[in-house]
């Protein structure tokens, strides 16, 4: 069966994605520069944009390198941690939510808990966290984890519970074991929910090991190099700003690349909403 | 030969039973014999659909005997003696056509290219052998409902629940699926209990029509229909058909005035 488009959609799907990227990047920088000019804002308050990619080139410190290879290679050793958080934190969330699907008691009386542990500011958990783990590396991906882990629970949950009734009567007329309907059935009816829940996941990661670095000292990572760039703001704001643009582009890889695996792994399923 | 259906006083009543909110089953006795079609034909919340699903094990019965087969409707739900096909498709929407129809084999672990034989055979059945590979979106309404009887089928259980299956289609796609239904039916010499609020329907497909009236549901009329085989579209404008669609909603009416 040929499904036809209308001429809008058409039309809209003639400019290519990574044309209509650029151009949405253009867009921004044009806004940027124009509020910068409109009101009259300094260098501190909002360096230019070719500021901030100057100051990528130079050394972050006399006869260093250049600021760009020191903030890929934090974002490098960012990356890590959050990556390991993320998987743990998607792990642990999917075991959760498939757990709570199954047994409405624990979801009754737990689910309250897991909520709760997400209103708690990270900015307290994540010291505490530094000393239970004695100031070690793995602070970062646990901390990465604690934020991860919510969105993926609350989605499998929700995912596991959405198939048709119908349908979970069908798996019954077979005699089909709980097993059998979870991995036939509310698995892979979970799957688009559980995507969503991961691609909010992939950048909180991000976010999450960045803040756990503060307390623990950690000064090879993005979190690091912020609290350096934040000290020497004055003299050097595009340097922060440069530290940020970095810690942005590596949650938006995690990102994409969450994307892409879905585009993969859902391309058959198409909904008809 | 056991009758393929024996229910004996059945009573289901939802909500506590100290304070029951709905009565919708009331002392229902049917027996059905091997390679009978049989409609459930009623108003809506007569308890057809729950009828079915009492004889399908989906929900249990308050009171009374439910046999498939001669066993209890537990035990044969867990020996899959029957195949179930709802008012919509419920196709997997991530499945082909033809994985959707090895859906109860690869349940019941039967091995992959035993399945696929099988399950091409059934797609054969109901005339969708070109679309093995399609998703579910890709085909009509009345073709999704095809392959959902092909998936019942596939295993080849000896009875088949439909529970107005039909319902969501146009009138012509309807009356085509009715036909085919048949076809279906007499190649597969299965036993068929139909769900359906359509009186033509249940007139043009069954052996014997089950009259069913509401609140409490209770079956209140038996009519045997003894139309010629093969029922095809001259079988629509055959006098004795509109006889018998005339039986059927007078009885349905008598139903009604029963109600207490």
């Amino acid at each position: 069966m040929e499904v036809s488009l209308s001429a809008p959609e058409r039309s809209i799907r003639r400019i290519p994605p990574a044309f209509a990227v650029i151009l949405i990047i253009a867009a921004l920088a044009v806004a940027w520069e124009f509020i910068k000019l409109s009101f009259n804002l300094d260098k501190r308050t909002l360096p230019h944009l070719w500021e901030i990619a100057e100051a990528f080139a130079q050394p972050s410190r006399r006869n260093g390198p250049p600021l760009i290879s020191v903030l890929a290679e934090a974002a490098l050793y960012t990356l890590r941690g959050a990556l390991l958080g993320f998987f743990i934190g998607a792990v642990l969330g999917f075991v959760l939510g498939t757990v709570f699907a199954h047994f409405p008691l624990l979801e009754r009386s737990l689910v309250p808990y897991v909520v709760a542990s997400q209103t708690v500011p990270i900015l307290a958990i994540a010291p505490m966290v530094v000393i239970w783990l004695r100031g070690s590396w793995w602070s970062v991906p646990v901390i990465a984890a604690y934020l991860t882990f919510f969105p993926v629970t609350i989605n499998t949950l929700r995912g596991m519970r959405s198939p048709d009734p119908r349908a979970v009567e069908l798996m019954q007329s077979y005699a089909a074991s709980t097993w059998q309907t979870l991995w036939k059935l509310r698995f892979p009816a979970a799957l688009p929910a559980i995507f969503t829940a991961l691609k909010i996941a992939a950048t909180a990661s991000v976010v999450g090991a960045i803040i756990a670095e503060l307390p623990s000292g950690i000064q090879q990572g993005l979190g690091g190099a912020i609290l350096n760039f934040n000290q020497y703001y004055i003299t050097g704001p595009e340097r922060l700003w440069a530290a940020i643009f970095m810690a942005a582009l590596v949650g938006i890889l995690l990102f994409v690349a969450v994307s892409l695996i879905e585009r993969i792994v859902l391309r058959n399923i198409v909904r008809a909403a | 030969m056991p009758p393929v259906v024996f229910l004996k006083n059945v009573n289901k009543i939802f909500g506590p039973a100290e304070r029951p909110t709905t009565i919708a089953l009331r002392d229902i006795n049917l027996e059905i014999e091997p390679r009978e079609f049989i409609s459930l034909i009623g108003p809506s919340g007569c308890g057809k659909s729950t009828l079915l699903r009492a004889i399908g094990d989906l929900i249990e019965v308050s009171s009374g005997e439910v046999m498939v087969n001669d066993k209890p409707a537990r035990q044969a739900r867990v020996n899959r003696e029957y195949g179930m096909v709802f008012q919509a498709p419920v196709l997997f929407e991530w499945r082909t056509v033809l994985r959707n129809v090895e859906l109860p084999l690869e349940v019941m672990g039967v091995p992959k290219a035993e399945r696929t034989r099988r399950g091409r055979e059934m797609l054969r059945l109901v005339e969708l052998q070109n679309f093995e590979r399609h998703y579910p979106w890709q085909l009509s309404g009345g073709m999704q409902q095809r392959v959902a009887i092909a998936r019942a089928l596939a295993f080849r259980p000896g009875l088949l629940l439909m529970d107005e299956p039909f319902g969501a289609l146009d009138e012509i796609t309807r009356e085509r699926m009715n036909a085919e239904l048949l076809r279906i039916w007499h190649e597969t010499q299965t036993t068929v209990v139909f769900v359906t609020h359509s009186i033509p329907e249940a007139v043009f497909l069954s052996t014997r029509v089950v009259v069913m009236s509401a609140r409490p549901g209770r079956i209140s009329d038996l009519i045997t229909i003894d139309l010629p085989y093969p029922r095809n579209v001259e079988t629509r404008e055959h006098p004795r058909f509109f006889e018998l669609v005339t039986t059927v909603r007078e009885a349905l009416r008598k139903g009604e005035e029963m109600r207490e």
